[in-house]
């Protein structure tokens, strides 16, 4: 491999502008239940709401397998009303993505008659001088119940009687076609930042150039730079380009199509040292049939339009390295 | 809490300015002055350090192993006894303090980060709730605190005047504390959940910070005068805040028995509130009569890195006592919805 | 000032299966618990302290779970720490919890890891995509291969070693009730058949994805002498990391691994590891990691690993067995990993292990790593108490 030493380019004039992009986490969890939360979301979805006896005598709605204070198991499952107390409330002027109602509402935890503790939903009032700590409200069941914290729409004012504390009855639990599990969506947004040394590294190579950043202390090019010497803990600013040839220093064969990867395979998924720089980086290795890669093969970029990185890495037809000359760049 | 088997003492502290976006640097880059300016307040280099520890989140930062990157802030070479805690680095404090007592490390440097503007804080926070009857319908930490204020309220344990003071005290306090964002008097605006304003809640932002600790004889040679925890404990309460009563924080008052913050009264108290009603529930747990000064940094109201937050409420204490500023301080750090665990420790100068 | 002597007295894990859809988390990780504190003999009332591990928290989708699960711990009033320090996070958690009773602060701790990776999909969990990368990969097979194929050519290894080991871990865990692949029909031949994932990996080279968790209750003398069961003592612990990548990073035997092994064996007074230790559970997630630990760990020198895995040493009759249990081949809800390595080499010199005890194990190593191959810990446990 031919020993090349990299020219330090000019260090910025101005800062640049950091890179930003929109990065959306979204997955749909799958959620299996058990059966004491099994049994309370099928029950909303028959609209009726079920709590469990804690060890002190208490009945705990929403219930949960187990003591909130003491931790043992907990089994035996009861039914209490649809109407209930309000304990606590806040007024959410503007709703957000997700919460049970589009329009401003009240959140309320709500004891629930025959409950001891308290369930947190939304409350439909018209506004905040409609709602007080204990003033009574009724569960509005959602049309379409599938067993979800969810079949619960919201609560709403009930001018009903309040009735007597009486001890709730029991119940099995048990139902025709009982909820094992519930799917969870969820999104959120965020903004990546990448960071200004990456920033200047993607920006470079939107030139087709290989920018990397040599450590102060130990010399290294690190190479996508990382803003920091990982090993001398401290900032790296100078900026000097590698390659843009390189050499395969290991590699696996990729036999499986990745979702969300539009790669056919098989591929060659390598390391590549790339001249001048302190470590590998990792690309795909096209332009030779991927059972006759090997450590060693000399590669160099090439590039497709309207694409940051190298589409791949393809031969040079140079002789292939000496291994002593990569083994530190695996 | 039972005697101690070593003195171990906060020997330096530093932080980042904490802005509210800091998307020019990467966490690595936010991190690596906050570590570099902290081991030069002490003159320990980082291969002299001999436990590291460090608190952050992955569902700040929206991607899994975030904080395997910022290790490169570190400079791990050779390869360093290291832990991490996927919550506030006070946390990761009172892990480092475990690792120190049981005299495998003499010293430990200790550090905690958060961006939270990549994402929408609000959001994110939903998906610590749980995930069966809460989350589906992502109440935002606003909301729950909210709820907790009107129980205050309710409770005849707080008034909006009252609220408000504590926002405009934290605020001109921040004014002399160059990293927080919200320095001097705000109005307290309009209500985001009431019966919280604007005011009442916590800025949200990026920033870092760190602290060494050192054990013994090695605290007293890197630290004029060293801040020794003579107690430091946390406590978990139920989930649900359902079976909860909000008004009272029975975790904290816990921890500080633990930690003995009732031994003897403390000067001064740095406490972990993001809602100026957290404040009231604190100061009530913890005893805090009118004597003691409260947050002088300003606290979490006038600058919140989130999972850092907590530990520089320990630094900021620490700093106090070395500076001489105070004898005994008290410092908290709370995690999860409406104060659902806190940490609670005492610090004091040697006299 | 010494350390408190820190037993091991309770071990419990879950049946790991592809998906506990019977439990929620909640009931996953009580299923641990439980069944470590009735191996104890312990109520939840005798814990003072809990310290909960896991992997990424985009795995279940539950930011800080153990916000969530403090009540269905029993934590409610005590302290409870959640650490994260990815793959070896049940090994870094234990260890956590082992300088609580080391350092005097409390007498009796549960730790506990677990993974329900059901609950979304590992791959997803491990690839989120991120701006500004180039997508390459998913899943951590494509990632590891590369290291693989550099063992193989630094150690001039022949290309079946790794069907061995897969082979070997396959049939132990035919002998551990809880292990997730129970295959009993494996043969040699069909590991070395099955499809080629990412070359040098092949299919049944490869880590399942469980659901499951694992709890420990450790404990000082006082509670050691109280345990109905003889218990494992801590005879050293150590974590170690350093960078993800970084220039001159050793992939095939990282110097963080052999950093952390050396201070364990410092520690237990072990200076020859492959005649003093009598069994090895090591986190092996792709097959030829066998032999690169071996080397890594001390058990064999740089470019011989290979070969004790060749000779049959570390097969269950072997005079070095490594993951009796089955190891992580066999089993692997990410976050409680680590954990059942360290559980299941406290298993063995308990002599609790059941079908794949080995018969007079006294001391054992129980490893983990994480990362990019940065993160490591380790214990090794003893049947008797360190002097």
């Amino acid at each position: 491999m031919p020993e090349v030493t990299p020219e330090p380019t000019a260090p910025p004039a101005e800062p640049e502008e950091a890179l930003t992009a929109p990065l959306v986490v979204e997955f749909p969890f799958t959620r299996s239940l058990g059966p004491v939360r099994g049994a309370f979301l099928t029950g909303l979805r028959e609209r009726t709401v079920l709590g469990i006896k804690a060890t002190d005598g208490r009945t705990v709605v929403p219930p949960t397998e187990y003591d909130p204070d003491t931790g043992a198991e907990l089994r035996d499952l009861v039914e209490v009303a649809p109407t209930g107390t309000v304990t606590t409330w806040a007024w959410n002027p503007s709703p957000r993505r997700g919460q049970p109602l589009a329009t401003p509402f009240a959140w309320v935890l709500v004891r629930l008659d025959g409950a001891d503790t308290a369930l947190l939903h939304a409350l439909d009032v018209s506004g905040p001088d409609a709602v007080r700590t204990g003033m009574r409200v009724r569960i509005r069941w959602a049309a379409e119940r599938t067993g979800a914290v969810t079949d619960i729409a919201c609560f709403t004012p009930d001018d009903g009687p309040t009735p007597e504390p009486a001890e709730p009855a029991a119940h099995s639990g048990e139902f025709d076609d009982p909820v094992i599990g519930i799917t969870a969506p969820a999104r959120l947004d965020y903004t990546y930042a990448p960071g200004r040394a990456q920033s200047r590294y993607l920006r470079a190579l939107g030139e087709r150039r290989t920018l990397g950043e040599r450590c102060p202390s130990c010399r290294k090019i690190y190479v996508p730079p990382r803003g920091a010497c990982p090993t001398c803990g401290i900032a790296t600013a100078e900026q000097a380009e590698v390659g843009p040839r390189g050499t395969v220093t290991t590699f696996c064969i990729v036999n499986i199509k990745a979702r969300n990867l539009d790669i056919e395979v098989p591929y060659v998924y390598a390391h590549i040292a790339l001249d001048g720089a302190g470590l590998p980086l990792h690309a795909r290795i096209g332009g030779i049939p991927y059972d006759q890669v090997r450590m060693g093969l000399r590669v160099e970029p090439v590039w497709r339009d309207g694409s940051r990185y190298p589409d791949h890495y393809r031969p040079t037809g140079e002789p292939d390295a000496d291994y002593d000359s990569y083994k530190e760049l695996i | 809490m039972p005697a101690l088997p070593r003195d171990i003492a906060v020997v330096a502290f530093a932080q980042s300015d904490h802005v509210a976006d800091s998307h020019e640097v990467s966490e690595a880059e936010m991190v690596m002055p906050v570590l570099h300016d902290v081991l030069d307040r002490t003159g320990l280099k980082a291969r002299d350090i001999g436990f590291t520890c460090s608190g952050s989140s992955d569902y700040l930062a929206g991607r899994a192993f975030s904080f395997t990157m910022a290790l490169d802030a570190v400079g791990a070479w050779p390869p360093i006894s290291e832990s991490h805690v996927e919550t506030d680095g006070a946390w990761a404090l009172y892990e480092a303090w475990v690792a120190l007592l049981t005299g495998e490390a003499d010293t430990a440097l200790v550090y905690a980060y958060g961006k939270s503007s990549p994402g929408d804080l609000r959001a994110v926070l939903t998906r610590q709730l749980d995930p069966y009857y809460l989350a589906p319908l992502w109440p935002d930490s606003v909301a729950l605190a909210a709820l907790q204020a009107q129980a205050l309220l309710d409770a005849g344990l707080t008034c909006e005047d009252e609220l408000a003071a504590v926002a405009t005290r934290s605020r001109a306090a921040a004014a002399d504390n160059p990293h927080a964002p919200l320095r001097g008097p705000r109005p307290q605006g309009d209500h985001v959940v009431a019966p919280l304003r604007r005011g009442d809640c916590a800025p949200v932002g990026d920033g870092a910070a760190a602290v060494i600790l050192a054990a013994g004889d090695r605290a007293r040679a890197l630290c004029g005068r060293p801040a020794w925890i003579r107690g430091i404990d946390h406590r978990v309460e139920a989930h649900s805040l359902g079976v909860r009563d909000l008004t009272a924080s029975p975790s904290t008052r816990l921890a500080a028995d633990r930690a003995g913050a009732f031994d003897r009264p403390v000067d001064l108290a740095e406490l972990h509130a993001p809602f100026t009603s957290q404040e009231i529930v604190l100061r009530r747990a913890l005893r805090l009569g009118d004597g003691v000064t409260v947050n002088p940094s300003g606290g979490a109201l006038a600058a919140n890195p989130v999972m850092a937050t907590g530990l520089i409420r320990i630094g900021e204490a620490a700093a106090r006592i070395q500076r001489g500023e105070s004898g005994r301080a008290l410092a908290h750090a709370t995690s999860g919805p409406c104060l659902q665990q806190n940490l609670v420790a005492v610090l004091e100068g040697e006299s | 000032m010494s350390k408190e002597p820190v037993a091991v007295v309770g071990i419990g894990q879950t049946a790991h299966v592809a998906a506990r859809r019977d439990v929620s988390l909640a009931g996953l990780v009580r299923e641990a618990a439980r069944r470590a504190l009735d191996d104890a003999a312990l109520d939840w009332r005798d814990i003072d302290a809990v310290v909960l591990g896991k992997a990424p928290d985009f795995f279940e989708g539950v930011m800080m779970p153990e916000l969530f699960l403090a009540d269905a711990l029993g934590a409610v009033g005590k302290p409870l720490l959640r650490v994260h320090t990815a793959g070896s996070v049940g090994g870094s958690t234990a260890l956590v919890a082992a300088n609580l009773v080391a350092a005097r602060v409390h007498r009796a701790v549960l730790t506990l890891a677990f993974e329900k990776q059901s609950e979304s999909n590992a791959m997803w969990g491990l690839s989120l995509p991120i701006p500004f990368q180039q997508p390459l990969l998913a899943g951590a097979g494509g990632f590891f291969a590369p290291h693989v194929r550099a063992y193989m050519r630094r150690s001039k290894a022949p290309d079946t070693i790794g069907s061995l080991v897969a082979y070997k871990d396959r049939r132990n865990a035919l002998k551990n009730p809880y292990a997730h692949l129970h295959e009993a029909d494996l043969t040699l031949e069909k590991v070395q058949s099955s499809p080629m994932l990412w070359d040098p990996i092949r299919y049944s080279e490869t880590c399942p994805s469980s659901d499951g968790a694992c709890a420990m209750v450790l404990t000082d003398r006082t509670g050691a002498a109280r345990s109905p069961h003889p218990p494992a003592w801590l005879h050293g612990g150590a974590m170690r990391s350093e960078p993800t990548l970084f220039a001159g990073k050793d992939f095939v035997s990282p110097r963080a691994g052999r950093d952390c092994a050396a201070d364990v064996y410092r520690q237990a007074g072990i200076t020859d590891p492959r005649r003093e230790i009598d069994a090895v559970e090591m986190y092996v997630p792709f097959s030829w990691y066998e032999p690169m630990w071996l080397e890594n760990l001390g058990f064999a020198a740089e470019g011989e690993g290979w070969k004790l895995t060749e000779s049959g040493v570390t097969a269950l009759d072997g005079d070095l067995p490594v993951n009796p249990s089955g190891g992580v081949l066999s089993t692997n809800p990410i976050g409680a990993s680590g954990m059942l390595r360290f559980a299941e080499a406290a298993l063995q010199v308990r002599g609790r292990a059941g079908d794949h005890q080995i018969d007079g194990a006294r001391r054992a190593l129980g490893h983990a790593y994480g990362g990019g191959a940065q993160f490591f810990s380790m214990w090794l446990v003893g049947a008797d108490r360190p002097e």
